[in-house]
């Protein structure tokens, strides 16, 4: 099932992630995506995020789309060149993978191996270029392919950027290279978002707004202080902080449903990155109505 | 030592889209010895960019446009030709692209290609750098080098990775070029070059060395001068 049908139908298309193992035991990886099924209308399968080596994002797509749960394999240009990058692109049709996020991924300085050479031969722009071709029966290179991809193909945008204009330039190229939906990195403020989204309409492409759940004061001062693109406001902060302990995860998913209801009206969908809680995202779409 | 080739006529006339008087800039260093940035090759230059309509504003060949205060000086009598002129087309390596288009107020249009030398540099002393990748991206970023400027060698514009700023590597010490190119181009009303640049893929192709410079000689010097001996 494609995301693209879904906004097609007029559907709001929510999504969460889950991340693959350090290692080969995928129980922990299932389980949160069990209890998302439900739920969610896809997962996406991080791709060795924040550069830190894992399984990969391709298998343990294709464990869940044989488990009957949607996947969005997310697919980055740190660790790969063209041929590898669109060598996994068929790759993933053939397990019966039907979406791909297309990123340029972490430098692989902010890792646990960062002495590994960083890639980069492709970039997100060029990626979705090169699915785009593949999806059209050639490769990059314009040879004829034995039976062509058939993926729908997102990408990512970051709304509470720096300089936003740069963020909106490149969302312009990244649709026109191909992609048909974005998630976004995370928002906290709804104006700011809603401020992005009157300047992103023009593109005519869904975009899911990115929500993180928060889990403590101190992980939302981390986030401002490392995290590019992300801003939390200071009253959520000090809502945190006045928290007692044993009650801050239900803040953290009030806080979340309430980012939600805020701005389920100027967009398409969610995707929710309870990063390690995937437990309570229902928890957060009850909360929000969803 | 770093090897340029000149970029085809049409392509640099491409990047002059409204201009109508350009200044032509050149390097008596390692351009001049690589055929491509001394005075002669500054001549066909303007007579062929003359042919397609364009004005020459003025002319100059300076020793060498990597270093930064040698181009302001060797800049300085020029001032008022250079007010004239729309654009600065500079025939010379990445690096002399880079220095110049950090010292001009004005657009800068790249002449070369510059070629990989199998590892050996040329000299400079400032901050720009440049990768011989052979497919010379600073007409499309301002002058600010994607290929070395940017951590993860991004062509196509930045990704989300830079903090106020900053690269997410090194901040302490990186600006994010994006930003740097983005400041640049808004300063000189050009960010929609932003949005009309084709989609950039890099050709690591071009980096090989061309099996004439391959192997034997340091310096191009030392090229022109075997040539000479030969013929």
């Amino acid at each position: 099932m494609k995301l693209v049908d879904l906004f097609s139908q007029g559907k709001f298309v929510i999504t969460s992630e889950v991340a693959p193992p350090k290692g080969t035991d995928l129980t922990e990886m299932i389980e949160s995506a069990e209890g998302l099924r439900s739920r969610v209308d896809a997962v996406n399968i991080t791709d060795q995020q924040s550069s830190v080596m894992r399984l990969g994002s391709l298998v343990a797509s294709q464990q869940l789309k044989d488990r009957g749960i949607e996947p969005v394999f997310q697919l980055t240009c740190r660790d790969r060149n063209r041929i590898a990058l669109q060598s996994d692109l068929l790759s993933a049709c053939a397990a019966g993978i039907e979406n791909v996020l297309c990123l340029t991924g972490d430098h692989v300085c902010l890792g646990d191996t960062p002495g590994a050479k960083p890639v980069f031969d492709l970039d997100s722009v060029s990626l979705l270029a090169a699915a785009q071709k593949l999806n059209g029966g050639v490769d990059i290179e314009g040879n004829e392919l034995a039976g062509s991809a058939n993926l729908c193909l997102g990408a990512v945008v970051t709304p509470d950027a720096d300089t936003v204009e740069t963020q909106l330039i490149k969302m312009g190229r990244k649709v026109e290279a191909g992609a048909t939906f974005f998630q976004t990195q995370a928002i906290f403020d709804a104006e700011t978002f809603a401020t992005f989204m009157e300047q992103a309409k023009a593109f005519g492409v869904p975009v899911m707004a990115g929500i993180i759940l928060l889990k403590s004061a101190g992980m939302a001062n981390f986030m401002n202080a490392n995290i590019a693109g992300v801003h939390v406001p200071q009253p959520l902060i000090d809502e945190m902080a006045a928290t007692p302990k044993g009650e801050r995860r239900a803040k953290g998913v009030d806080i979340a449903a309430r980012i939600v209801r805020d701005v389920k009206d100027v967009c398409q969908g969610i995707h929710i990155m309870a990063l390690g809680w995937e437990k309570e995202v229902p928890a957060i779409l009850d909360g929000a109505g969803l | 030592m770093l090897i340029t080739k000149r970029k085809p006529i049409d392509e640099i006339a491409g990047f002059l889209s409204g201009e109508s008087s350009v200044f032509l800039l050149g390097c008596d260093g390692c351009a001049a010895a690589s055929g491509t940035g001394g005075e002669p090759e500054l001549l066909t230059l303007q007579s062929e960019l003359e042919d397609r309509g364009i004005a020459i504003a003025g002319r100059k060949v300076i020793d060498f446009l990597c270093e930064k205060a040698l181009i302001r000086s060797g800049l300085r009598p020029y001032s008022g030709l250079l007010a004239e002129a729309d654009s600065v087309i500079v025939s010379t390596c990445g690096i002399g692209i880079q220095a110049t288009a950090t010292v001009v107020e004005l657009p800068v249009h790249p002449a070369c290609d510059t070629v990989s030398l199998g590892g050996v540099r040329g000299e400079w002393q400032g901050e720009e750098r440049c990768q011989e990748c052979g497919q010379c991206f600073l007409e499309y970023t301002s002058g600010v080098c994607p290929m070395t400027a940017c951590a993860k060698q991004l062509v196509n514009g930045p990704c989300g990775g830079s903090k106020d700023g900053r690269c997410e590597v090194e901040p302490d010490v990186r600006r994010c070029a994006w930003e740097v190119i983005y400041e640049r181009l808004q300063r000189q009303g050009r960010l929609d070059l932003l949005r009309s640049t084709p989609l950039q893929i890099k050709d690591h192709a071009q980096m090989r060395p061309p099996v004439e410079l391959r192997g034997t000689k340091r310096w191009a010097i030392d090229l022109a001068a075997a040539k000479e001996e030969v013929s």
